[in-house]
């Protein structure tokens, strides 16, 4: 069983929604990296999403848009990411971590190539923002074949007909996004994402994290009321920003943020 | 390769493929909207109505038919073959831009969205998209990059004219990419009530088809022009290929003319060597940007690099999916020329023929200049004059040192 798998049904035993910070690899240096992830799993984190930093993120908003280019300040390819997560790997061997972002790198990278080399590293997961399953064959198969899960996107325009395709090629867990808009945009409506999500679960088992818009601990907790996983990314990466001057700061600071949103959950 | 690349006008295939280029590779958001919209072309082409409303608006607001010209003094000064434009330079607002804007805004108000947003560089496909909106009485907002805002001063101003809301940029390299990526990222916000009006032949599916589409045009008129006016077809066609939506509104309909060889010039900035360039075809590799699979400048990470040329229209990383296509299937060659080129031959034939082309298109110019004196005098070149160039009169002063 993967990684993702046997901690949704870890967390499901005990009752609990995941918890999944995103960050951006690199952001705002490429060394404060590895011990902000260990310091979110410290703070409650259940599985980490970890940003591949992209010149042109077409569906983040300017929030995520900022931390990608603090990162590409420092040319943070996607082969550094995948270094970041063997040195994280090096003394956490249980925290899923997900990658998240933009094709093109992977598609310079090779698909066959990078899924060995994330394997390797100790990669779960890949969300590619704008690769959309009829797309993606290849690099699921890919994927697939070094044991990652493909986690696909579906969005409150997705059709019964391509929740299913969507679920049918992607593993792990299925990735709801709350609104139509970009990330860090202010338009969550939980009612109408419970009322998606049950459509969703109509068409399949995968568990549904939520995403996009989640900003505080009282909306994280109202999502972790309908959704098996909380995906929390503009939130965090804007405590990151303030304190992108003072980057020694991060790790210890920014994920109280995470520690917040986890106490309301556990109390909801 | 060969078998595929063998029926080239009958592409893209049912899910906007050009052999390994074009696709939709965007949000999850967008798949049903872009599917809506592709229905939704399908089934007013196939309209007789709406094909009639097109034609009307194609001649009596844009002014087609563009004459096609042969610019005699000019071939004569250069000693080779003889040159023809084709005068899109002339249309409503100047330049080609408008033949595809007018087919979206239709395709729109058919569609009931009451507003429409654009991506623009030079300013020319921000001012056409302002110009169909405001005569149709939508809410139009353009996206531009703060960079480009500077350098085409006067086109924001028109657009603003027009009644169109003028969005400035200021992420990334504050260009034109940026100024898509933020369209897009409008679109998926908005997309229940708004028409996302794209410029060229990019994008995801069905984008470069329906683009293509307006924009041929172009070719068929030129292909009967030049039978009427010399009672054969060109030896050559010769565009500039930003995007690349006028160069393939022109060649679309020569394709199957295997005689008629077609040249697609890429802004080659300071040169090929130098890395400052605008030149993905002839100096970028296959990638994934802005909805399609295409040629694109990047480094060996996969990010999108900055691209440099004289002509704020040609300054973008991508270009159209059918472009690579016909690039990689040998159908068309693609050539870079310098922004200094460029520039002699904007003088040149402003001096010559007395019409001032756009920088754009002065690289269809300049490479023609460059062949025409390499062939008989009874060889044809068709070149698109793609817009005209009084937009661009501050760029060149300022290189000149002149205050204008």
């Amino acid at each position: 069983m993967s990684r993702i798998a046997s901690r949704f049904d870890s967390l499901r035993a005990s009752g609990r929604t995941a918890l999944i910070p995103y960050i951006t690899a690199g952001d705002p240096q490429p060394d404060v990296t590895v011990p902000l992830m260990h310091a979110l799993v410290e703070a409650g984190a259940d599985l980490l999403e970890l940003g591949v930093p992209f010149s042109d993120p077409m569906a983040d908003g300017p929030v995520i848009q900022a931390a990608c280019e603090r990162a590409l300040k420092h040319h943070v390819s996607l082969r550094q990411v995948l270094e970041m997560v063997k040195a994280f790997r090096a003394t956490d061997g249980d925290t899923p971590v997900i990658l998240m972002g933009y094709l093109n790198p992977v598609e310079v990278m090779g698909y066959e190539a990078f899924a060995a080399a994330a394997r390797e590293a100790g990669v779960d997961g890949l969300l590619t923002v704008d690769l959309p399953p009829e797309e993606g064959c290849e690099l699921v198969a890919a994927l697939k074949s070094q044991h990652i899960d493909p986690i696909f996107l579906a969005a409150p325009t997705s059709s019964d007909e391509r929740i299913r395709l969507m679920a049918n090629n992607g593993g792990g867990f299925l990735y709801y996004v709350s609104f139509k808009g970009v990330t860090g945009a202010n338009r969550l409506d939980v009612q109408a994402v419970k009322e998606k999500l049950d459509q969703i679960r109509a068409n399949t088992d995968l568990p549904v994290g939520v995403g996009f818009g989640i900003r505080d601990a009282q909306s994280a907790a109202q999502v972790a009321g309908v959704a098996d996983a909380v995906v929390v990314g503009s939130a965090l990466v804007n405590r990151i920003a303030e304190l992108a001057d003072e980057p020694e700061r991060i790790p210890a600071e920014a994920p109280r943020v995470i520690a917040e949103m986890r106490a309301a959950m556990d109390a909801g | 390769m060969a078998t595929q690349c063998s029926d080239l006008t009958g592409l893209p295939d049912a899910d906007g493929h050009f052999g390994p280029y074009g696709g939709r590779f965007v949000a999850e958001t967008l798949m049903g909207p872009l599917e809506e919209l592709r229905q939704a072309y399908e089934t007013f082409c196939a309209d007789p109505g709406f094909q009639r409303e097109l034609d009307q608006d194609l001649a009596h607001f844009v002014g087609r038919p563009s004459p096609l010209y042969h610019a005699e003094r000019w071939s004569r000064q250069l000693g080779g073959a003889q040159i023809y434009l084709k005068r899109e330079d002339l249309n409503h607002t100047g330049a080609h831009k408008v033949n595809n804007t007018v087919g979206q805004a239709l395709l729109a108000r058919r569609m009931g969205k009451k507003r429409v947003i654009a991506e623009t560089g030079a300013g020319q496909h921000g001012v056409a998209t302002a110009t169909v909106a405001a005569r149709f009485g939508m809410q139009c907002v353009v996206y531009m990059g703060a960079e480009d805002i500077q350098r085409q001063a006067i086109n924001v101003y028109r657009m603003r004219l027009l009644g169109a809301e003028v969005v400035a940029v200021e992420s990334g390299s504050r260009t034109l990419k940026d100024a898509l990526n933020e369209a897009m990222r409008d679109w998926v916000t908005n997309v229940d009530d708004t028409f996302y009006i794209i410029g060229t032949v990019a994008g995801p599916h069905p984008y470069p088809a329906m683009v293509r589409d307006f924009q041929a045009i172009i070719g068929r008129e030129a292909r009967a022009q030049m039978l009427e006016q010399v009672g054969r077809l060109p030896d050559a066609l010769i565009a500039c290929v930003g995007g690349g939506s006028n160069a393939i509104g022109l060649f679309y309909p020569f394709i199957d003319d295997k005689d008629v060889a077609m040249y697609g010039v890429e802004g080659g900035g300071e040169g090929i060597d130098s890395g400052r360039h605008a030149a993905p075809l002839c100096a970028g590799r296959p990638g994934v940007l802005h909805g399609n699979r295409t040629y694109l400048m990047e480094d060996a990470d996969g990010q999108i690099i900055e691209t440099h040329s004289v002509s704020a229209g040609l300054d973008y990383p991508g270009v159209g999916p059918e472009h690579a296509w016909l690039k990689d299937c040998g159908r068309a060659q693609y050539v870079a020329v310098t922004d200094e080129q460029a520039l002699d031959a904007f003088h040149e034939l402003t001096r010559c023929e007395g019409i001032m082309p756009a920088l754009e298109s002065s690289h269809a110019l300049a490479y023609a200049r460059q062949l025409a004196p390499t062939l008989d005098k009874d060889r044809i070149l068709l070149v698109n004059l793609s817009g005209r160039g009084d937009k661009d009169i501050h760029t060149v002063a300022a290189l000149e040192g002149i205050e204008v």
